[in-house]
């Protein structure tokens, strides 16, 4: 809690969170505090939610069981570039296997993990809803379909250049 | 300036016998008096062929077919139709059925045309953040009809009556639901919409919500003035960002049109909507997880009863339905239960929807009237398998349900058949698979799935998932042992009847299923060691046969160092390095790699 940026997250955070407490049931707004400071710091750091049970009133054992009962939220900073490997029905079987392979050979990461220059992370997504497109794999915010091993390649490639400039 | 309308007359002998030039000259002094003529171009066609409705008008765009006017309806039709944007149903020469639309537009789409489209009638046809354009279709017409003219209890008999069973996977009958929930007296009561899609494979929810949001919020009020709730929530995925902001936006705009909030319509009746995201959990699809997890804990089911009609969101009584079912209750209110209930099966009235994937020419979504045989969707609708592959299964239901063989294919789709095949029809979802793919290899994906999906709560579920992939994992292996099969099955078993939720109870499902209908491929791996559709990679091998020209595309790709040769001669792998990537075999040019 040093910089700037830091101050104004936990600023932000402190509002949103003073806000829900006066809503009826407040503490069922819990996941969404932590969806809100994950949008804001990135991942849930541990100082980050000892301040949520501190300002709401819950015990930190409690927050802790909810940030690792759901696989949404993250407990470690994650890379610049967020890989997401859809592993639903419809990609397993059209290959997404393959496809994840090739990523942690090349990226030597495994789910969960951020590669050693911090450039990507990766984590399994369960079922991304573009079946259609499947094998699909999303990378921060942007949906890739129809791919093959060698595409995906060539899109790490692309958000490797992609960051230099 | 190009026209706005384009409406034909019909010229026909018998039109303008019983008045078609009257209607027509009332047309011209109408669209004068509303300064329209300019926007409104009016052909004349030979006769339409739908002589005893005479006279008859097309309205284009929408393809909307006026019968029997005479010149006080042409008023109607141009300051409500033409200038409000509203059809009039009264004046429609087909009683205009919800889902009629979609079939003016679509219909002759193969694709579509073999559907029919009740709960996704609008997607595609409107714009999901316009609230103007699901007006127009009759939206919200049915919580107006609802609020004057009938009781709560007349729309849980509607809804009782039309056969409607939940559209999330177990097929309770829904008007029991509301029936149990309308009977309780605590209050406050709660409407949740459960939007926590969470089979791989599946995303009915997802566009059902980002095409018609609307329908999902009329659905909730209705259900609310049903049971006497005031609050709803929609509980969606946080994986799912545009059909939260779509269902945002038309709570937002329902408010501002006086479609939820305080005093609905003129009515007593006063209800809103607030949304809750998920945060990725499978299990919070099972109900009591979901009324957990809104409630800011982890989604962990409890035992029923107390079923959550009697004690569920903040301990009270809570109505929950899937976004398919909601969808659907617009149209039972609108066009009522009887004609509801000629659709579908003896048991399962309706249609469901199912996202159709995997190895099928046209993948996405299907609705179809109960009924319907898996052969007509993936063949019919679907288009076949691509590339004249050879069908294997179809996996129905997701984590929960099983895998059907070609022998199964004329099964009907409703409840009961589904689950005397030995599948379920689940939430929707439909992924067909070909010889390409291991059934054991399947099965141990989906386990994999709900094994690690487990919540943990009760042992059977959380011990016995885990002793079972154990179990297919060393198969898929090669170190399958005798007894393996049994073990699973009776594994298998013992799950199915001691977990807690719905989870754990058809988590062995796929497992059984594919023992019960690919029993040989398992033997294969077990007593052969042989994976007949080559996804085992332990039980694989690739090599190079004679025929290889040394271009050593093998060697360069290869990510182990395990191919070695000289450039223009026979190249050899080193199968203790080789991983069984299968790189070389996507790489040989000369279909010199073989896997065997």
């Amino acid at each position: 809690m040093t910089t700037t940026q830091e101050k104004d997250a936990l600023a932000e955070l402190g509002e949103f969170i003073a806000e829900v407490m006066q809503r009826e049931y407040p503490h069922s707004h819990l996941i969404a505090v932590l969806h809100k400071a994950q949008a804001l710091y990135g991942y849930l750091p541990t100082e980050v939610m000892n301040e949520v049970a501190v300002r709401m009133g819950i015990p930190t054992a409690h927050i802790w069981g909810v940030a690792t009962f759901y696989h949404y939220f993250n407990l470690n900073p994650p890379g610049k570039h967020t890989i997401s490997v859809c592993l639903g029905t419809a990609c397993y079987v059209k290959g997404a296997g393959a496809i994840l392979q090739r990523i942690k050979d090349e990226l030597k990461i495994d789910f969960g993990q951020v590669t050693e220059d911090g450039m990507f992370s990766l984590q399994p997504a369960r079922c991304l809803g573009a079946c259609g497109l499947a094998p699909v794999v999303m990378i921060d915010d942007t949906i890739h379909g129809d791919l093959t091993a060698d595409k995906m390649m060539e899109l790490l490639e692309t958000y490797r250049k992609g960051s230099e400039d | 300036m190009a026209a706005k309308y384009v409406i034909t007359l019909c010229d026909g002998t018998k039109c303008i016998n019983n008045g078609a030039h009257r209607v027509r000259a009332a047309l011209d002094e109408q669209l004068r008096a509303h300064g329209l003529t300019d926007q409104v171009r009016i052909n004349l066609s030979g006769c339409l062929g739908m002589c005893e409705k005479g006279p008859i008008m097309v309205v284009n765009p929408g393809y909307v077919i006026y019968g029997g006017l005479d010149e006080s309806d042409v008023e109607r039709i141009v300051t409500e139709h033409l200038v409000g944007g509203k059809l009039i149903g009264d004046l429609e020469v087909e009683q205009d059925h919800l889902y009629n639309r979609f079939y003016r537009i679509f219909g002759d789409v193969g694709f579509f045309g073999k559907q029919m489209r009740i709960a996704l009638r609008n997607c595609g046809i409107i714009n999901p953040e316009n609230i103007d354009d699901y007006l127009s279709l009759r939206g919200y017409e049915a919580l107006g009809k609802a609020l004057t003219e009938m009781s709560p209890a007349d729309i849980v008999a509607e809804v009782q009556r039309s056969g409607l069973r939940g559209r999330g996977g177990a097929g309770f009958p829904t008007g029991l639901k509301w029936k149990l929930t309308a009977a309780e007296k605590a209050t406050p009561k709660y409407v949740i919409c459960n939007a926590d899609e969470g089979d791989p494979g599946a995303f009915m929810d997802r566009s059902a919500i980002e095409g018609d949001p609307h329908t999902v919020v009329e659905g909730m009020a209705l259900g609310a003035y049903a049971v006497g709730a005031e609050r709803g929530v929609v509980y969606i995925r946080a994986e799912y960002p545009l059909a939260i902001k779509r269902i945002t936006k038309a709570i937002e705009d329902a408010r501002a049109h006086g479609f939820l909030g305080e005093r609905i319509l003129g009515s007593d009746f006063n209800f809103d909507i607030e949304i809750r995201l998920g945060a990725g959990a499978f299990v919070c699809g099972e109900e009591t997880a979901l009324i957990h997890s809104i409630e800011g804990a982890r989604g962990m089911p409890r035992p029923r009863p107390p079923y959550p009609s009697v004690q569920g969101l903040f301990g009270k009584p809570t109505l929950i339905n899937n976004v398919e079912t909601w969808a659907n209750i617009p149209v039972i209110i609108m066009d009522g239960a009887t004609w509801f209930s000629t659709v579908g099966t003896e048991t399962s009235k309706g249609t469901k929807v199912f996202a159709l994937a995997g190895k099928v020419v046209n993948t996405g979504l299907v609705e179809v009237p109960m009924g319907t045989t898996l052969r007509e969707i993936i063949y019919d609708i679907g288009g076949g398998l691509p590339g004249g592959r050879k069908f294997k299964a179809v996996q129905t239901g997701g984590p929960s349900g099983g895998c059907l063989p070609e022998r199964c294919l004329d099964t009907p789709i409703d409840y009961e058949s589904l689950a005397k095949a030995g599948s379920i029809m689940g939430s929707g979802g439909m992924i067909v698979i070909d010889e390409d793919s291991c059934m054991v290899d399947i099965a141990r994906f989906f386990l994999e799935f709900t094994q690690n999906e487990s919540c943990g709560k009760c042992t059977p579920c959380r011990e016995g998932t885990k002793r079972m992939l154990e179990i297919l994992t060393r198969i898929t292996e090669g170190k399958g042992r005798a007894g393996d099969i049994e073990k699973l099955q009776r594994l298998g078993e013992t799950i199915k009847k001691a977990s807690l939720c719905g989870l754990g109870q058809s988590a062995p499902n796929p497992v059984l299923s594919t023992i019960e209908n690919f029993r040989e491929e398992y033997e294969e791996h077990i007593e052969q060691g042989k994976c007949r559709a080559g996804a085992c990679k332990a039980l694989i091998r690739f090599e190079i046969l004679q025929m290889c020209k040394g271009c050593g595309v093998c060697r360069k790709v290869c990510p182990v160092g395990a191919i070695t040769g000289q450039a223009k001669h026979l190249h050899v792998i080193d199968q203790d390095k080789c991983v069984r990537c299968g790189l070389c075999f996507e790489k040989c040019k000369f279909d010199a790699i073989v896997k065997v």
